[in-house]
């Protein structure tokens, strides 16, 4: 019998990818990856916890509540909103030196800025000084695009419009007299913040830009005004500003107000009496809102926050506890691999 | 143009009133045109340039999901609820609309290139009296075509005239239902005598009526009108386009239907989809998540309506109420933002990604090395690129017998001449020796005529028959005479046997190896180079063979005058007709008998008688009379031929081996070991299936019994069926348990489930044609199924083309469980439609199984490899792909969900909107197409050591509602730890240098990077197969997710576009934090810890035979040599037959004058010519045992 030579023009190519034998590595869930993988990371993660709560617990807060819903609050008068430029006082003592630097936080709570009309009621054109869209604010803005007169507002938007007023002044009672501790509020927005996403228009002088323009309807004082004391911390790129537009996740949030790590207090506040000077202009209780002021300082991971010390000792235990109750059903239950 | 044309021209059709006759004249274009009848161009592409976009668009917008996205887009577009920026639906749908596009517009060119290919052909055609070659496109209705010899037929004509004696003219319609055997049509004696002159075919002018175009192949009705005469025209008359012209020289016709109104087009494009049971659990899902989103955004919408009620209304000093917005006006726009912001949770890519998925894994038949046959050079063929998964669920195989289970190629295996068997090798001690392929095989080199495709090995058989042996020479003349084979000779010396079964052939071929040559048959002689003397026998008489009789004989007489009676049959009937001399021969051939039955072949006992002259003259006459009464004809002969059929003298016994294909019997087994029943649908008879049945391992000699069902009543059917079932299940009610139940869309479709039951012990169920029918009645299907679903093996046998569907269908019905037919003929085309699957053996002749079928391969035995590799892979790597896919989706949207109670359910998304974007389309689309194509449990060798693997496929393990009820629960889990973990760890913390982090745009970056990476590790521990290509998909989303959101968040990007960018600087200022890595290191862990903890547990618990199987390939590395299969075991009770096929023979075609007429006129060969017969092709395999090619032992 002649073998005849076979025409294989259609047969398929011999590749590891055509026929699935591509080199592969094929690992399984087994006792001796799983057990001791429990165990490592338990390990790890309680270690972890453990840093991450000495840490936590290292950190020094001080938060005070000055909303004055209780009629014993010292900024309780000031809660009337017929009372213009009202001035209250809080006290307060620190028994411990509060290590610096010491970051002057101010806190709203049930304040919700992740709305999402109101986040969505920004004008970013207009921010990044782009003149064209302080004629015309973006549609977006509504209602505080324009004001009953048909003047574009600038900076337009709820949010902007609804930018934290009050202000601190804080002394420290030394000898009876007040001392005032010096508030650093440079470069307290994000970098990216003051130099790429806001600009101020370049036209100087910058109040020029805002001609044929009104402030927002709650604002005292026009963009271009909002630092008296130093002429390059106006307009967007106001710091106080940029802090208050990075809108807040959640509806209790912290933004920070100051810094205070000059004069003598470069060490951080010293233990003693202070008082804080507070400048109540910011209505939150029609809506239940609260203000608070917080002192902190932070270390490497941050500000206070004991949640994550906290829970990665949780589940580092959970995990060693996993790992024992898989050796026990490993131990006993395993199947025979007979079969 | 689609749908949109054929409407209007519908609609143009009733004004125009429905064609209900065609009335045509020939050679009178003006008349013809006034009808308006199609012309001969086809159309079969659906678009043109200007047409495409509208008509596609439209097309892809009538799918519910492209629609859905649509609405969604529309709703974004609403200033109101627009919660979502419009890009994050519009890229998506763009860009899945565009894929679409690009396919359909691909496929049409294709189809324009062959119509434009089709329209250009060239034909002649009759116009002002002379002949022009013209494009086919430009043939009218009426119009004269002349057609030459391997022509395709260009429309459906009426044959005219043909060079051919008889006006006969013969074509091949291969390409219209898929039989390669010539056909012969015939012209009108009226127009035939036109032959091929010009003038006085331009002349002609007869009329045609005829019925209005439709789409049955075998049935024509019209009348020709000439000269006032009018003439019936039928089929025979007709040629249909698709045709090809053979063996005729040339042929006129008058085109009756043109283009699309030709029977051939009206055929087409009627093809039913079908989709997989995945498919329909995927649209009751879907339907079930558009449920969940209405119920999720109505919760939210409600919370809506309270939060206005007690927070919104108060935060109204720095956030003002739209004017006439109240708290219901706005929880119901809220409802729609969350409809806009939860739609992931349907996402568009799931379809593209389930069509990619299964075209890939489509792909991976079409290149498998082990499914591609080298003899034919046929590799497997996914013909349909969306059945995949159901591969792996396949529940019940039917499979035909003849060319499927068996090679259709018979072999001259063994004889028994005069108590002496040949065919058998012995060693010196006497034992038998295996035959393979080095024996030794008889030399037939001294025989001019004998065929070389013919292999015998025992070499005392040829000796015999040289030496003289009177037994041996009338044995083989018998072979070479009794038979109706019809021979042809090309060249001299070049035979060829047309047989009308291949046991025929295979025994004149036998004939004619050992030195007994049929040479060439007329109507009354039969030429036979006996040793090589050419005798001429006077052929008297055929007594034919049908289904009663089983067998047949001829009556001829020797040139020196004698008067003989040659007859084959099964062996039961010869035997009541020997003579009673013959008992001790008897008794030795029956031993034989008994032997080639055990080993599986088909036997067939010869017996021959002398005739005495006178009274062979006076039975001849009463023959002749017989044969031409008008009454009662067939009881006539029968008693005729009952007469003369006795007293016979016994010569012996032929043995044909009807060849199984390679590796049937492990492939069977291997599937019944899967869990697979395979029931097996034959039109052979019963004996010959039961053989099969056998010699294929499917009937057992274990098995506790083989139930018969062969009764001709109703009733006694129904009593035989209840009686293999309590035998098999005594205790089992007489009312099978049936489960309704409500399925499909809607739960519109109710079904009834047929409980299976447990029977201890095999069994096997052979029932025949006639019990069938009564057993397929709606009164006694139940009682079928049950009996046949209890038994391990089901053979129906002499079963129609119309039963074996609906066989199918019976279980289709009533199991709810996947069926996959195979079969390689035209017959079995309606079971290959009905079932689920339907697979086409290619390569053999006729494609009309392949071209009906949804995969194709060459061998039966590669249906294991499709089965247990890639059909239990596709369905593995769908059910994860899905599983992980509504995971995915879910958690991604779920996050939303919770935030809402943050965020007074104000419709805002947790993720940047870019990232909502992305997400599916960009972030992980490429990881889990990678795991839905790469990935294996266990290797293919493996696969087939454990088909039990199969089994989980076939219960709907993978994915089922209950899977997908734990995969919401896992989102819903995985979803609160995305966002809880991040909110406690960000809650009042700021950055290390004092600044804010726990703004909206770090939070939305810590959550969907925590989100991303989370479902980046689920999706590595649902990945068994780690290639280079999954790890660098993994790792390639994960390094691109950084690198886009670095990019997107960069100045650059902030200063071209800056509003739509204004997540600048996130990345860079929150990405340094250790306090974000740190959270986002806790919430990986506590996604994914309990997951690994949960699988670890639940494989030592309650390990899946997945799961074993893969602790053994550890363990292993190589899996265990398959077992030897044991030799085939030596039954006893014998299992013969009269092995022809059951039609009815071909005993008038021989010896009608008419068809061999043409014969000495023309020095060609007509009748018989393509090249292709199966015995000419289908030569006998060169070795004699199955080899053991089982793919265990041939990869790497």
């Amino acid at each position: 019998m002649v073998k005849q030579k076979q025409e294989t023009a259609n047969q398929p190519d011999n590749t590891a990818f055509t026929q699935q034998r591509l080199p592969a590595w094929q690992p399984i869930i087994s006792a001796g990856i799983v057990i001791p993988g429990f165990l490592i990371i338990g390990l790890a993660f309680i270690g972890i916890g453990v840093a991450l709560f000495v840490t936590s617990q290292s950190i020094q807060v001080l938060e005070m509540d000055y909303t004055g819903v209780d009629k014993t609050s010292p900024c309780n008068r000031c809660t009337d909103p017929n009372v213009k430029s009202c001035l209250c006082q809080m006290d307060f003592s620190i028994d411990t030196l509060f290590k610096g630097p010491v970051f002057f936080y101010y806190g709203l709570s049930n304040y919700y800025q992740n709305f999402r009309k109101y986040g969505v009621s920004i004008d970013y054109n207009q921010l990044f000084g782009d003149l064209s869209y302080f004629t015309s604010p973006s549609e977006k803005c509504s209602p505080y695009q324009y004001d009953n007169n048909n003047n574009p507002i600038v900076p337009c938007g709820a949010m902007a419009n609804s930018m934290f007023s009050d202000t601190f002044k804080l002394f420290q009672i030394v000898n009876g007299t007040n001392k005032e501790v010096p508030l650093d509020g440079k470069g307290i927005a994000w970098w990216t913040d003051s130099n790429i996403k806001y600009r101020n228009p370049s036209v100087t002088p910058l109040q020029m830009a805002f001609n044929n323009t009104v402030k927002p309807l709650l604002w005292a004082n026009p963009a271009y005004q909002l630092d008296p004391a130093d002429a390059n911390n106006n307009g967007f790129i106001n710091q106080d500003f940029l802090v208050w537009m990075r809108r807040a996740a959640l509806p209790n949030f912290r933004k920070l107000y100051r810094r205070i790590t000059s004069g003598d207090y470069t060490q951080g506040l010293p233990a003693g009496n202070y008082t804080l000077q507070i400048a109540y202009n910011y209505p939150v209780l029609s809506f239940g809102g609260r203000k608070t002021v917080v002192f902190s300082n932070v270390s490497w991971m941050g500000g206070k926050n004991d949640f994550l010390g906290i829970a990665y000792l949780v589940i580092g235990s959970m995990c060693i506890i996993m790992s024992i109750v898989m050796l026990i059903v490993y131990a006993k239950f395993r199947f025979s691999e007979e079969e | 143009m689609g749908s949109v044309v054929s409407y209007f021209s519908q609609l143009c059709g009733t004004k125009q009133k429905q064609e209900e006759e065609r009335h045509l004249r020939a050679n009178d274009r003006p008349f013809n045109l006034s009808y308006r009848y199609a012309n001969n161009a086809i159309k079969t592409s659906k678009y043109n340039v200007f047409t495409f976009l509208p008509l596609n668009l439209f097309e892809q917008f009538r799918r519910l999901a492209n629609a859905y996205f649509l609405v969604l887009f529309l709703l974004q577009l609403i200033p109101q609820i627009s919660s979502l920026a419009w890009f994050t639906t519009a890229i998506p749908l763009m860009l899945v609309l565009a894929i679409t596009a690009v396919k359909d517009a691909s496929d049409d060119i294709n189809r324009h290139k062959s119509d434009n290919q089709v329209n250009n052909r060239r034909v002649d055609v009759l116009i002002d009296e002379e002949l022009r070659n013209e494009k086919w496109m430009n043939v009218q209705v009426g119009d004269m075509i002349k057609l030459e010899n391997n022509q395709f037929v260009t429309a459906d004509l009426l044959l005219l005239s043909s060079s051919e004696p008889l006006n006969l003219v013969y074509i091949e319609t291969a390409e219209l239902d898929g039989e390669t055997n010539l056909k012969v049509k015939q012209a009108l004696t009226v127009t035939g005598e036109m032959g091929d002159s010009i003038d006085v075919l331009a002349g002609f002018r007869g009329e045609v009526r005829c019925e209005p175009p439709n789409n049955r192949l075998d049935k024509f009705k019209g009348t020709l009108t000439v000269n006032g005469q009018t003439y019936a025209l039928d089929n025979d008359k007709v040629l249909l386009r698709g045709c090809t012209l053979r063996n005729t020289e040339w042929c006129f016709g008058l085109v009756i239907f043109g283009g699309p109104d030709t029977k051939l087009m009206q055929n087409s494009g009627k093809t039913t989809f079908k989709r997989t049971s995945i498919d329909h659990l995927m649209n009751v899902l879907v339907l079930c998540i558009f449920g969940f989103l209405a119920s999720m955004c109505s919760i939210l919408a409600i919370g809506n309506a309270v939060w206005e009620g007690r927070e919104g209304s108060a935060f109204t000093a720095f956030l003002p109420r739209e004017p006439g917005i109240d708290a219901a006006l706005s929880s119901f726009l809220s409802f729609w933002s969350y409809v806009i912001i939860l739609n992931t949770v349907v996402p568009i890519s799931l379809y593209v990604s389930v069509e990619i998925i299964r075209l890939g894994n489509s792909f991976y038949i079409d290149w498998d090395r082990k499914m591609y046959y080298p003899k034919s050079d046929t590799p497997a063929q996914a013909r349909t690129t969306t059945l995949n998964e159901e591969l792996g669920q396949i529940k019940y195989i039917f499979s035909d017998k003849t060319g499927t289970l068996t090679q259709n190629i018979m072999t001259f295996n063994k004889c028994s001449i005069n108590g002496k068997v040949y065919g058998e090798l012995f060693d010196f001690s006497g034992q038998r020796v295996e035959i393979t392929e080095k024996t030794e095989r008889v030399d037939f080199s001294w025989n001019q005529l004998a065929d070389p495709k013919f292999i015998f090995h025992d070499h005392s058989l040829m000796e015999t028959v040289r030496e003289g042996n009177p037994e041996a020479h009338a044995f083989f003349r018998l072979l070479a005479l009794c038979h109706t084979v019809m021979p042809e000779e090309k060249k001299e010396g070049e035979l060829y046997y047309q047989a009308q079964s291949p046991d025929e052939g295979a025994l004149v071929t036998a004939a004619r190896n050992f030195g007994f040559v049929f040479r060439s048959r007329t109507p009354e002689t039969i030429t036979v180079m006996e040793m090589g003397i050419q005798v001429t026998y006077e052929l008297l008489a055929v007594l034919d063979f049908n289904n009663v009789r089983k067998r047949m004989s001829v009556i001829v007489r020797s040139p020196k005058g004698k008067l003989t009676l040659y007859c084959k049959g099964a062996d039961t009937i010869i035997y009541e007709r020997l003579h009673p001399s013959c008992k001790t021969l008897m008794d030795v051939t029956t031993r034989h008998l008994h032997e080639y039955a055990g080993d599986g072949l088909r036997t067939l006992v010869l017996a021959y008688k002398d005739l005495d002259v006178d009274y062979m003259d006076e039975w001849g006459e009463r023959h002749h009379e017989a044969s031409t009464a008008m009454e009662g004809r067939e009881e006539r002969l029968d008693e005729l031929y009952e007469e003369i059929e006795k007293d016979m003298l016994l010569l012996g016994a032929t043995a044909v081996e009807d060849k199984l294909q390679d590796g049937v019997p492990q492939t069977i087994e291997q599937l019944a070991k899967a869990g697979i029943k395979i029931w097996v649908l034959t039109g052979d008879k019963q004996e010959t299936a039961e053989n099969i049945g056998y010699s294929c391992n499917m009937l057992r000699e274990e098995m506790k019994e083989v139930f018969i069902v062969a009764a001709n009543t109703a009733e006694g059917v129904k009593e035989e069926l209840q009686n293999a079932r309590r035998k098999m299940c005594p205790e089992a009610a007489e009312k099978p348990s049936v489960i309704k139940a409500r399925a499909g869309l809607f739960w519109l479709q109710k079904t009834e489930t047929i409980q299976d039951e447990t029977v201890n012990g095999e069994y096997g169920l052979v029932i025949n044609g006639h019990s069938l029918a009564f057993a397929l009645e709606k009164n006694l299907q139940w009682e079928l199924l049950r009996t046949a679903c209890m038994c391990q093996t089901v053979i129906c046998c002499r079963v129609t083309p119309l039963q074996k569907a609906q066989v199918v269908q019976l279980v289709k019905k009533y199991k709810q469980a996947v069926t996959l037919a195979i079969g390689d003929g035209a017959n079995d085309v309606s079971m290959i439609k009905a079932a689920h699957i339907g697979v086409g053996i290619s390569g053999q002749e006729g494609m009309q199984a392949v071209l009906s079928s949804d995969y194709s391969f060459a061998q039966f035995r590669y249906l294991q490899r499709l089965l247990l590799v890639h059909g239990r892979w596709s369905y593995l790597r769908m059910c994860k792909f899905l599983r992980y896919f509504f995971y995915k989706n879910f958690t991604f949207t779920f996050v939303h969900f919770w935030y809402a109670f943050f965020c007074g359910f104000s419709a805002q998304t947790v993720y940047d909107e870019w990232f909502i974007t992305l997400y599916n389309l960009v972030y992980t689309a490429l990881p889990v197409l990678g795991l839905s194509l790469f990935d294996q449990d266990v290797n293919d060798r493996w696969s087939f050591q454990y088909p039990q693997l199969y089994c989980p496929g076939q219960l709907s393990l993978y994915f089922n509602k209950k899977a997908f009820v734990q995969c919401m629960l896992h989102s819903c889990y995985s979803s609160l730890i995305l966002l809880y973990i991040p909110w406690a760890a960000m809650q009042d913390t700021v950055r290390d240098d004092g600044k804010d982090i726990a703004d909206y745009q770090s939070f939305a970056l810590l959550a969907q990077t925590c989100l991303l990476i989370v479902v980046n590790i689920q999706l590595c521990l649902d990945t068994y197969y780690w290639t280079a290509v999954n790890q660098f998909f993994v790792w390639g989303s994960l390094a691109a997710y950084f690198a886009i959101t670095f990019t997107m968040y960069s100045n650059g990007m902030f200063f071209i576009f800056t509003s739509s960018f204004p997540f600048v600087g996130t990345a860079r200022n929150s990405l340094n934090q250790p306090n974000v890595w740190l959270t986002i290191f806790l919430t990986l862990l506590l996604c994914i810890l309990p997951v690994v903890a949960f699988r670890f547990i639940l494989i030592q618990l309650r390990p899946t035979i997945n799961d074993k199987v893969r602790r053994k390939v550890r363990k292993e590395k190589l899996p265990a040599p398959a077992p030897r299969r044991p030799p085939a075991r030596r039954i006893s009770t014998r299992r013969s037959g009269y092995a022809f096929s059951h039609s009815h023979g071909y005993g008038d075609l021989v010896t009608s004058r008419r068809f061999l007429l043409k014969r000495p006129l023309r020095n060609r060969a007509v009748l018989f010519t393509q090249t292709d017969s199966p015995l000419a092709e289908n030569q006998p395999q060169h070795y004699r045992t199955i080899k053991e090619v089982s793919e265990e032992s041939t990869s790497p």
